[in-house]
């Protein structure tokens, strides 16, 4: 690959929240990541992109704690940890929202937003106090919503995926793992999920890696761009120092590339 | 009955004609009510019930003895065991076997008392228990062996049929003297059998609707990747509601048994499994998963349990009764499923 990996901060990696070390995963003979590794400065925004099939997801499910890589090591707030479960992973500060957003349609906004992190009074939930913060928590990130009551069913996909960004968020998480949260989005709501990250990264408590496609939408919301590539990371820059065309260029290479081996070989 | 169908249509209607000002206050909002609670529908068609025969069969049907018999004797089994079905209907499972276990802990517990000489006491908590370990074997087939529950829950039935059947060699028992006392607070008083329902499903009123065990088993049931990526353990969800139906089925086996004062083989089996789930989706409870109600279970029972002592108060003989069962249970569904789409079509 044409693109040298660059530094963003001290060698030592002083200033990163979370470090992936050569991490490898393998699905019995498919190799889905290959000696990834992937650092993510404290209160910055960084962007994974990639191909559809390169390993993105995977690599999120494996720093989620949802699934265990076959080598490799994780180092959070320079601790080694070995994540257990996604419970676990959250327990430690790292929240995901996945692509499905893990939602429950059957349940409320509120009831959502807690899920799995109840409050209680005498074992019975405390649905006044959960209905009362989660209305704060949501107004706080400017997220509108007709009523914390309504049944998350009802709702449109932008304000769907603004309640798992708000859940991953009010959780005090130090990293939040954002896969896809642009997918199959309208304009208008795509917009209001930016500018719902952008907010997130101003507060600075919160330290982003977003799954994306849409190379123009990264650049304007990520302050670092990795590229994934057939499960490798080819691809580490500032989003000042790289541009559309840039990333276009390799991606389009690599697809040439990939067209030529396929033509030899068959 | 007849009284519902013929309003229904008019609910329907009035997103389609403009300004209804003909319609008074307190019927649009009775039918406002109706279209929201979950568990409306079903109370109006119990109440009909409930007036048709007191009215159609006053002295009979209003009997103490008869009330007796329709809510304790004939709905209360249905109510327990629904409360059961409700939990794992919703987390997305069911039980087929719990009639089975209500069949076989009245002889497990026999057979403690009368050829191991246990105590009266712990002999009826191991059966209950019993009920436990059906739950849990279920529990085991299902989610960690990965089978569907409907056919673990065929096979564990028929495993229990096949157990009571060899040990007692298909012959009844009598209750063991010494636990006759215990049996009446258990089921063999008039009411007792109503009181325990009633109980129960106040408990797990609460249990569905205000902790965390309802909130994950419709977490469960609506989206199990979901609750899983949350960090529910859903399978410990399905297990928990397994061992919760069968625990039942075993008490209400125990009940049954009290109050008939004689074990029976032939007691339990599909059919109060049958009637339970037929409540319970009459209530409300969606067999897909995600969405039910307790309380909507147990007037589901009264509708049950209505027609069934009804139609016998009324002398229609035990053949066509079938029909008429099943011709009810489809009208009320109609107007369940009528009222649902409202519902949805309210809430946009």
């Amino acid at each position: 690959m044409t693109a040298e990996p660059t530094p963003t901060v001290a060698a030592d990696g002083s200033g990163d929240v979370l470090r992936v070390e050569h991490i490898s995963k393998r699905f019995g003979a498919v190799r889905a990541l290959n000696d990834v590794n992937l650092h993510l400065v404290q209160g910055e925004v960084l962007g994974l992109l990639g191909d559809n099939g390169a390993g993105k997801s995977t690599l999120i499910k494996i720093m989620c704690g949802f699934q265990i890589p076959t080598a490799g090591r994780i180092v959070l707030e320079g601790q080694e940890i070995t994540l257990k479960s996604v419970d676990h992973a959250r327990s430690l500060g790292i929240d995901t929202v996945f692509q499905d957003l893990a939602l429950i349609n059957e349940l409320t906004v509120y009831h959502n937003m807690f899920l799995n992190r109840e409050r209680t009074r005498f074992s019975l939930l405390n649905n006044r106090s959960m209905r009362r913060t989660a209305k704060e928590q949501l107004e706080r990130i400017g997220v509108d919503l007709p009523s914390v009551d309504a049944e998350v069913a009802k709702l449109s996909g932008g304000q769907r995926q603004a309640i798992a960004v708000a859940r991953a968020v009010t959780s005090n998480a130090k990293v939040l793992l954002l896969d896809e949260p642009l997918a199959a989005m309208g304009a208008k709501e795509g917009a209001m999920i930016l500018e719902l990250v952008k907010d997130l990264k101003r507060q600075g408590q919160v330290s982003i890696i977003m799954i994306m496609h849409n190379y123009g939408q990264a650049l304007e919301v990520c302050d670092r761009i990795n590229l994934l590539q057939h499960g490798e990371i080819t691809f580490d820059k500032l989003a000042k120092d790289t541009s559309v065309q840039e990333l276009n260029d390799i991606v389009i290479e690599e697809y040439r590339r990939a067209l030529a081996e396929r033509e030899k070989s068959a | 009955m007849s009284e519902i169908t013929e309003r229904s249509p008019q609910a329907v209607s009035p997103a389609g004609e403009p300004p209804a000002k003909r319609v008074p206050g307190p019927l649009r909002s009775a039918l406002n009510l109706l279209a929201r609670q979950r568990e409306a529908t079903v109370f109006v068609v119990a109440v009909v019930l409930l007036l048709y025969f007191g009215i159609k069969y006053n002295s009979t049907f209003v009997s103490q003895t008869n009330l007796a018999n329709l809510l304790s004797e004939t709905g209360s089994p249905i109510m327990i065991i629904a409360i059961g079905e409700v939990f794992l209907l919703i987390c997305g499972e069911i039980d087929l076997s719990v009639g089975f276990v209500y069949t076989f802990a009245p002889f497990l517990m026999h057979y403690l008392i009368d050829f191991y000489h246990v105590p009266v006491v712990p002999a009826i908590i191991i059966s209950l228990l019993f009920g436990l370990l059906v739950g849990a074997a279920n529990g085991f087939l299902t989610v960690t062996m990965g089978l569907p529950s409907f056919i673990t829950t065929l096979g564990t039935g028929f495993i229990l049929l096949g157990l009571t059947l060899t040990t007692s060699h298909a012959y009844p028992a009598t209750i063991p003297t010494s636990a006759v006392g215990i049996g009446r607070w258990i089921g063999a008083a008039p009411w007792s059998q109503f009181i325990w329902a009633v109980a129960l499903t106040a408990i797990f009123y609460v249990v569905l609707t205000r902790t965390k065990w309802g909130l994950y088993t419709i977490a469960t049931g609506g989206n199990q990747l979901g609750a899983r990526e949350s960090g529910i353990k859903t399978g410990r969800i399905k297990y928990g509601n397994f061992m919760l139906c069968a625990t039942l089925g075993a008490l209400v086996g125990l009940q049954n048994a009290f109050y008939t004062n004689t074990i029976d083989p032939s007691a339990g089996g599909f059919q109060p499994m049958f009637y339970a789930v037929t409540a319970a989706v009459i209530g409300g409870t969606a067999m897909l998963g995600g969405q039910g109600t307790i309380l909507g279970a147990f007037l589901g029972s009264i509708v049950l349990a209505t027609l069934l002592n009804g139609l016998n108060v009324a002398g229609i003989s035990a053949n066509p009764l079938d029909i008429i069962l099943g011709a009810a249970i489809l009208l009320a569904m109609i107007v369940n499923v009528r009222l649902a789409r409202l519902r949805a079509a309210g809430r946009n």
